[in-house]
């Protein structure tokens, strides 16, 4: 064990791993983390504590994590490389180990402009790849990123990354996880997949890759809400990959959000098939309650 | 700005930003037109003159204006805001002030179209991604390939930025080398940038 977490036990155990996502809120108020903690934790193994998502300022996930950890809900703490210089996220790290957490996930973040402060600075001091080398040698060194030890307690953190199949160039995209993997990580999630045609191919890369022996992939999968959603995320959010087959199912559906319930469902099954997938990362945004239902129908708490 | 001056010179730069159409001799004419058919209008006493010199970033072609620079209650600069601060050395007591915003260092990429190229960052990273800056040119200053936010050769902060990593992906598969982006480059070393304070390069065996 590398890190000890639960994440890390229920994925070397190879029992098929599911996750989700918890974002704080943009307030000081901790009721909102213990209430969503409370409709998740019997249903996941552990919940992803967004970084400031979409640059939007929000509750530190550190904090936000630490509560989740206190309703008895282990945190996949994310850490965006937008915000923070290697001497504020190697901090931030200590003191969230310090805490409790025990699962890292390192992201470049999506850029400043795209969220509620368009005019601040863009960090970037280190990207998502450098970012998990500094993390796997504060844990293995243990160093710091500067190469000086770590005399006391190392953070001991199991790490992860993103990965999107859908993004440009794509025959790139198997190779940058590959880099990651190479950089440190133990587990990834990848973007929502609602294409599973162009996951498959993904996957057939990243077995070619080596990249499914050496880190566990759980794949990303989320319930659409409406027929608007579904265009919005097709046409509008960088990086998704919505079929038409998908948009025309929501829009024909009655029950918009049982049908996009069902979309998830089928989406899981199809992707649990896929050689090298170990798990599903359920991304239901704001809509915590859905997680619950999509593990039931999907069969993935028997 | 000028209003309380009595005598403004407006001082061109005719390199740099003579081929940018921003400062040269011909747009720094253009401002103090402008300024005077201001200062007319406003009741505004005095005179507004031009000088022009060769690059406003060397002493010797800053001490050849130094006549005009004397006479001037207020010296606008239209070169790059190197200009106004080398007026500032040359001339400690004169008020000086910039006539441009100075953006970037950037390449004409079409004819009217400038293109950033260069974040001046102190170590170079080109020689390892294709001749082509991710420093500049990513808005995340990404050193190892495309983020997940890379759709159709565009970035995700907008469909009128190219995706660089985009370019740098589809020049090394056509030079047969994509191997260069499995290696992992960095943590940048910051403190080479302007990050680590201001910078002054020498170069030896040139002392007067």
């Amino acid at each position: 064990m590398k890190a000890g977490s639960n994440l890390e036990q229920v994925l070397e155990s190879g029992v098929f791993t599911v996750t989700a996502e918890l974002g704080p809120p943009k307030a000081a108020d901790p009721k909102v983390i213990i209430d969503k903690a409370g409709i998740l934790k019997d249903h996941v193994d552990a919940v992803n504590i967004t970084d400031n998502q979409t640059a939007i300022a929000r509750m530190s996930s550190a904090a936000a994590a630490r509560l989740c950890i206190e309703q008895g809900l282990e945190p996949v703490m994310q850490m965006t490389c937008r915000d923070r210089n290697r001497l504020a996220i190697q901090s931030d790290i200590l003191g969230a180990a310090a805490l409790g957490v025990r699962n890292l996930l390192c992201l470049t973040g999506d850029h400043q402009s795209l969220g509620n402060h368009p005019q601040t600075l863009g960090v970037f001091d280190l990207d998502s790849i450098t970012l998990i080398r500094m993390v796997r040698d504060m844990r293995d060194g243990p160093v710091f990123q500067n190469g000086e030890e770590i005399t006391g307690l190392a953070p001991q953190l199991f790490i992860g990354a993103a990965a999107n199949p859908y993004a440009d160039p794509f025959p790139y995209r198997a190779l940058r996880l590959a880099k990651k993997v190479e950089a440190g990580i133990d587990f990834v999630q990848t973007q929502i997949v609602f294409n599973v045609g162009k996951f498959e191919e993904f996957m057939r890369q990243c077995r070619e890759l080596g990249v499914s022996e050496h880190c566990r992939i759980l794949a990303g999968v989320a319930p659409l809400k409406s027929a608007g959603m579904a265009k919005y995320m097709k046409n509008r959010v960088a990086g998704m990959d919505v079929p038409d087959e998908i948009v025309e199912r929501m829009s024909g559906a009655g029950d918009a959000q049982d049908e996009g319930i069902q979309v998830c469902v089928d989406v899981i099954k199809k992707v649990r098939e896929i050689e090298g997938v170990a798990g599903v990362h359920i991304m239901a945004v704001e809509w915590e309650a859905a997680v619950p239902e999509i593990v039931k129908r999907a069969g993935l708490r028997e | 700005m000028t209003d309380d001056c009595e005598n403004v010179l407006v001082a061109g730069c005719n390199t740099c930003v003579a081929v940018c159409l921003t400062g040269g001799e011909k747009e720094a004419e253009q401002l103090a037109q402008q300024l005077r058919i201001a200062r007319r209008r406003e009741g505004i006493r005095g005179k507004v003159d031009t000088v022009t010199v060769l690059r406003q970033c060397e002493n010797e072609y800053l001490d050849a204006i130094a006549v005009q620079v004397e006479e001037a209650d207020i010296v606008l600069s239209t070169a790059c805001s190197i200009g106004p601060q080398g007026l500032v050395f040359r001339y400690p007591r004169k008020r000086v002030a910039p006539a441009m915003n100075t953006n970037m260092l950037g390449y004409v990429r079409e004819h009217h179209v400038w293109t950033e190229y260069c974040a001046a960052c102190g170590s170079c990273v080109i020689a390892a991604t294709g001749g082509i800056c991710p420093v500049a040119r990513c808005a995340k200053t990404l050193l190892n390939g495309p983020c997940g936010g890379s759709r159709n050769g565009r970035c995700e902060i907008s469909p009128e930025v190219p995706c660089v990593w985009q370019e740098i992906y589809d020049r090394l598969a056509a030079l047969g080398d994509l191997d260069s982006l499995k290696r992992i480059i960095g943590p940048k070393k910051w403190n080479l940038s302007n990050s680590g304070g201001p910078r002054t390069m020498k170069k030896e065996g040139f002392e007067p």
